[in-house]
């Protein structure tokens, strides 16, 4: 996110089961359909490659013990799942099948999917399922939406599960308050970006800090996503806040708090002509043995009501097509 | 392909034909009740028996009027086989299968259920039946035209194409089933052949009352529609042609996966009787035991495809 004109803030880290792609791409094709004169004026640097660099950088995580090209597959909950056109989209545009749980089954220590003409290995599997319910015999045993036996599998280097079971620890925003010492860390250099100002909850002097002001700050719940179960201190009523804190004192370590940033805001078309709405950048990034592939371009979500600072698509916002011009 | 996708293809294709044969029933039975005075409400009979849903509609109502029925096999949740019901299926088996499609076959799935959903939110007027049941047969077109003009022809289409015979055949099966007495020479004593109210919904209901009259010189006997209905290999819904429909979709899977399985010998045997069958030898085993053979047979072969080709595991 943008809060001045050079100051860019890394607000979270998505690792578990990033969505919104298939929005980048779907927004792109429309511009280009509605505005051609943009393109053809500006050098617009295409994102259209990203599915077939997704499947690259999967394919390129195949066990070693794979030979020949690897079979992928990405795996869904279903139709009945929020983002399944997303996960049929990409299925579609890198020409792999999109499997569920009762597709798939272990046979002689591989994980193999029923076709019409037998079972086949599966090498790779994007899954968009929650590690909770990737495998019942390891985690959740009432999902019907995994593989059972699949941690087996996993475990034995018989397939690659991406991203793989517990990289949503990233995701966790305790952690994110870490991030810039383990950039650092790991690479010996400051990291580029800057991370918000985090206060975790579960220190007494910051806890003590953030129940003292809790009508400026933004708390949010470590694991949490989507924009639900936080609160929002400058919009919240009193009532709102005395509920929290008392939230807050009964589990301090379940929460981080953040001063409210000023989001940056574009203009949209609003019902009475050109408006302002404040927005975030979702950018993505692909990452396999073979290196490194970041977008050019990305998902800017909009906050669609006038003053909102909730971006999220399960909670009303919008999406923008996003450029990066050619030098 | 995966063997879901297989079957999603294969419902979803069945659905949609249903659909469009459960119209077809209705503009029949709705013609006949417009144009004859007598016993309207055994014609609604047939037509729900021919449907397939006698027992749901007996559980929900006393009588066969024109409007309950139409109202029951348009737009009934009660109904599974209702157009609406058939239209949505037919959706949610698409959505599932929904990168075996092109972009046009998806859309016009996906229109044909808003359109329905719309059109169907309220009971139809009688006024406005014609123009529902046209709009219902032009959304199907739309479909089958997108089909036609974008898929690939690979298994793909086998699978699309086997669902839409089965289920044509199983109609037109239902439709003689339900009605094979008129058809027994003996029937001709009933009224002058010309004017037998029930060849003619026959003929309606499968929407071939033109092409029937072009292709026998108006020379309607029983002998001529049944053999029309059964065997004839240019009508598109006789149950020889569906029969020739799935044997040649049978034909490129084993060609494309080099490989055969029960279903081909089901299909053969059903091809070599149809090769040798004339009218002549339906009546002399019994046009009823003929057609009820056809049907279970049918069924088997449905199941015989699931098993075959791992729809469900």
């Amino acid at each position: 996110m943008r809060t001045g004109e050079d100051d860019f803030f890394v607000l979270e880290d998505n690792a578990r089961t990033p969505s919104g792609v298939s929005y980048m791409l779907e927004n792109r094709e429309t511009m280009l359909q509605m505005f051609p004169e943009l393109f053809s004026q500006n050098k617009v640097k295409p994102v259209s490659n990203y599915p077939k660099n997704l499947r690259r950088s999967l394919e390129a995580s195949a066990p070693a013990n794979c030979d020949g090209r690897p079979t992928v597959a990405i795996l869904t909950p279903g139709i009945h799942n929020s983002a399944y056109f997303e996960h049929s989209f990409l299925a579609d545009q890198m020409g792999v099948e999109l499997v569920e749980g009762h597709d798939l089954r272990v046979m002689d220590g591989r994980i193999k999917m029923r076709t019409t003409r037998g079972y086949k290995t599966i090498d790779v599997l994007y899954r968009r399922v929650d590690d909770d319910y990737l495998d019942p015999l390891s985690f959740n045993p009432d999902s019907m939406l995994g593989v059972p036996g699949i941690m087996d599998v996993y475990r034995a280097g018989n397939i690659t599960i991406a991203n793989a079971p517990g990289t949503g620890i990233a995701d966790d925003k305790a952690i994110y308050s870490y991030m810039p010492e383990i950039v650092e860390f790991y690479t010996g250099e400051k990291a580029l970006l800057k991370n918000v100002q985090t206060f975790r909850c579960s220190e007494a002097d910051s806890l003590k800090y953030v129940l003292e002001n809790l009508d400026e700050l933004v708390v949010k719940e470590v694991h949490g996503s989507g924009g639900y179960g936080m609160l929002v201190g400058p919009a919240a009523s009193k009532k709102e806040i005395t509920n929290f804190a008392a939230k807050l004192r009964k589990n301090p370590s379940n929460y981080i708090a953040q001063p409210t940033l000023s989001l940056s805001t574009v203009p949209i078309f609003a019902k009475k002509g050109l408006a302002p709405r404040h927005v975030d950048l979702r950018p993505f990034v692909l990452l396999s043995p073979k290196g490194m592939d970041i977008t050019p371009g990305g998902l800017t979500r909009v906050a669609l009501k006038e003053g909102s600072l909730v971006v999220n698509s399960s909670q009303g916002g919008g999406t923008k097509d996003t450029w990066v011009l050619e030098d | 392909m995966l063997g879901k996708t297989a079957g999603g293809l294969y419902w979803m294709f069945r659905f949609l034909e249903r659909s469009e044969n459960t119209a077809r029933l209705i503009e029949a039975g709705f013609r006949i009740a417009l144009t004859r005075s007598s016993d309207t409400a055994s014609e609604w009979k047939s037509v729900v028996t021919t449907a397939g849903v006698r027992s749901s509609y007996d559980a929900k109502y006393d009588s066969y009027t024109s409007v309950n029925v139409v109202d029951f096999l348009l737009r009934d949740p009660a109904n599974p086989s209702s157009v609406m019901s058939s239209a949505e299926k037919a959706r949610t088996n698409a959505r599932m299968v929904r990168t075996a499609l092109t972009t046009e076959v998806w859309e016009a799935v996906n229109e044909n259920w808003m359109v329905l959903r719309d059109t169907l939110k309220r009971p139809v007027k009688e006024t406005d039946l014609p123009t529902v049941l046209g709009n219902i047969r032009r959304q199907s077109a739309l479909v089958r035209g997108a089909m036609h003009g974008t898929m690939l022809r690979t298994d793909i289409y086998d699978f699309a194409q086997i669902g839409t015979a089965l289920e044509r055949a199983d109609n037109t099966a239902r439709i003689i089933d339900v009605k094979y007495y008129t058809l027994l020479p003996s029937a001709q004593f009933v009224g002058s052949a010309l004017d037998n109210v029930q060849w003619e919904t026959i003929l309606r209901s499968v929407s071939a009352h033109r092409s029937f009259r072009w292709l026998n010189e108006d020379d309607m006997t029983s002998a001529n529609i049944a053999d029309f209905l059964i065997l004839d290999s240019r009508f598109p819904r006789s149950l020889s042609f569906c029969s020739r429909i799935i044997e040649d979709s049978f034909g490129f899977l084993a060609k494309d996966y080099n490989q055969t399985h029960p279903c081909h010998d089901v299909i053969e045997a059903q091809r070599n009787t149809f090769r040798s069958l004339s009218i002549a030898m339906v009546f002399d085993t019994g046009l009823h035991q003929f057609i009820t053979d056809f049907i279970n047979q049918n069924n088997a072969l449905g199941q015989q495809i699931e098993a075959d080709y791992r729809f469900n595991g």
